[in-house]
């Protein structure tokens, strides 16, 4: 019973509702605009590094394994912390995002160059046999072909920059962890923190299952 | 060796190394508008690799190819030689991605800026033209290797080339559908447009051939007209070879 009082008091998690339901509303936001960014971010550089002169590669490769090395909390709060002493204050949110960002992409670019690279040698040289740019032959033929390969990868990295967004809360950003903090001490009870794990399961768990399935079906089409 | 006026392809000192190996040794040959080459020798003699030199899909590090009087190299010229040439490949390499009708459509598309609706239109024309119009909205992994085929000849000749490659067409065939691609090639080859083909077909190659050039070790060993070579070829090794291929 007082189990059920200290960690699941549904008194308190209604009261501390709407302070949670904001910070959920922001981690999505944060999220999904982190994902969307190293999506795109991913593939300029996996692109760079693939085909762009020689010390252009160079820089992709080595901005990739900074990202992959450099913890997220510790370039988050260089982010958040540091940039200001260069002239460069960031709202937490953008601090976070920007953190989030960079990491991802770096993470996505080599997901993509595995992609493309799993493409036959015969499809690029069908494309370019028949006159198409290099634009073109990404775009219509090895794009189309590596998407499928990278989804499931892509996915599970986007859980991964969903449950970093909770580093946020490090930088002061009102995200879900943050509020379930701040609801806990204002009514002393931990219940609110619960009920952000919660909320944090519901917009993981389905993604995960995701996940799981297209690594089932890849097995099925592998055999 | 001998030269021909204002030849489409012009071959010149051609060498092509990989490591210390030399695939393509000092390659001369010229190649008259609408005539039809065709290239035998032993596996591993460079046959591939010459083919590909032509439209750059192999580089190659020494002497000149020319198309048309282009040099083919990399730079802006190079989209305009492989407008010029179409391939055929011995494993097709149609884009999976694509129906039937697209695959073939894509190029006049994207490089010669028709509609998708034009170049569909187009499409159906060649398609029936290779015998496989039925077949325009299935994706290739739904047809046979001879369909395949065909479609990959029909997306060559979707870009109107002057010049049609073709490296080993039939060899990946069941031999049951292999005569109907050869029959679509047959039919190109009376049609004007210049070919280089390499085939081990060798009743296709005297039939089709204009001229045949023997390989061997990255060299070319001899030039001569299907005629000559396949029943008086003064050229041992070319007279090894066809012991060797004929007698199998
Ligand atoms: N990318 C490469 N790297 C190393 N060696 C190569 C490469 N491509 C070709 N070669 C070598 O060059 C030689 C010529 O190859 P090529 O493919 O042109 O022969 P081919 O006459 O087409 O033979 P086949 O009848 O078997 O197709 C071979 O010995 C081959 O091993
Ligand atoms: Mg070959």
């Amino acid at each position: 019973m007082s189990i059920v009082n200290t960690f699941f008091n549904l008194d308190v998690l209604v009261r501390s509702l709407p302070l949670l339901l904001q910070g959920l509303w922001r981690t999505i936001l944060l999220g999904a605009l982190s994902i969307a960014l190293g999506l795109v971010g991913g593939l300029a550089l996996a692109l760079v590094r693939l085909y762009a002169p020689r010390w252009l590669r160079w820089l992709a490769v080595a901005y990739i394994d900074v990202f992959r090395a450099l913890p997220v909390l510790v370039w988050l709060v260089i982010v958040y912390y540091a940039f200001p002493f260069l002239g460069v204050s960031l709202s937490p949110f953008a601090s976070a995002c920007l953190a989030l960002a960079t990491v991802s992409s770096a993470y996505t670019a080599e997901i993509y160059r595995a992609g493309i690279e799993a493409i036959p040698r015969g499809q690029f040289e069908a494309a370019q046999s028949v006159g198409l740019r290099p634009f073109d032959v990404m775009r219509d033929v090895v794009l189309p072909q590596a998407i499928r390969i990278v989804i499931p990868p892509l996915t599970n990295n986007s859980i991964n920059v969903m449950k970093d967004t909770a580093l946020a809360s490090v930088v002061a950003l009102p995200d879900l962890l943050k509020q379930a903090t701040q609801a806990q001490a204002l009514a002393a009870n931990p219940t609110p923190l619960i009920g952000a794990a919660v909320l944090y399961l519901l917009i993981l768990l389905p993604l995960v299952r995701l996940v799981a399935r297209f690594e089932k079906r890849y097995q099925g089409r592998a055999r | 060796m001998s030269t021909i006026p204002n030849p489409i392809i012009r071959m010149r000192g051609v060498g092509r190394r990989f490591g210390t190996f030399e695939a393509l040794r000092n390659v001369d040959l010229d190649v008259a508008a609408g005539e039809v080459v065709v290239l035998l020798g032993p596996s591993g003699s460079g046959k591939s690799t010459l083919i590909r030199c032509i439209n750059h899909l192999e580089e190659y590090d020494s002497g000149d190819v020319f198309v048309g009087g282009v040099r083919v190299e990399r730079g802006p010229n190079l989209l305009k030689v492989r407008q010029q040439t179409g391939m055929v490949f011995q494993s097709f390499n149609l884009f999976p991605n694509q129906t039937v009708l697209d695959n073939v459509a894509l190029g006049p598309v994207r490089v010669k800026g028709l509609t998708w609706e034009a170049a569909r239109t187009k499409a159906r024309t060649l398609l029936e033209r290779v015998g496989i119009a039925s077949q325009a909205e299935k994706y290739p992994g739904q047809l046979s290797g001879g369909q395949q085929q065909r479609v990959g000849i029909a997306r060559a000749l979707a870009m109107e080339p002057r010049i049609l490659l073709f490296d080993e067409p039939t060899s990946a065939l069941d031999p049951e559908m292999v005569g109907e691609v050869l029959q679509v090639i047959r039919s190109l080859a009376h049609s004007g447009v210049t070919m280089v083909l390499v085939t081990h077909e060798m009743g296709f190659a005297r039939q089709v051939a204009d001229r045949i050039v023997f390989m061997e070790a990255g060299e070319i060993r001899e030039v001569s007209t299907p005629d000559v070579f396949f029943s008086a070829t003064t050229n041992e090794r070319a007279r090894a070879f066809l012991d060797a291929v004929l007698n199998h």
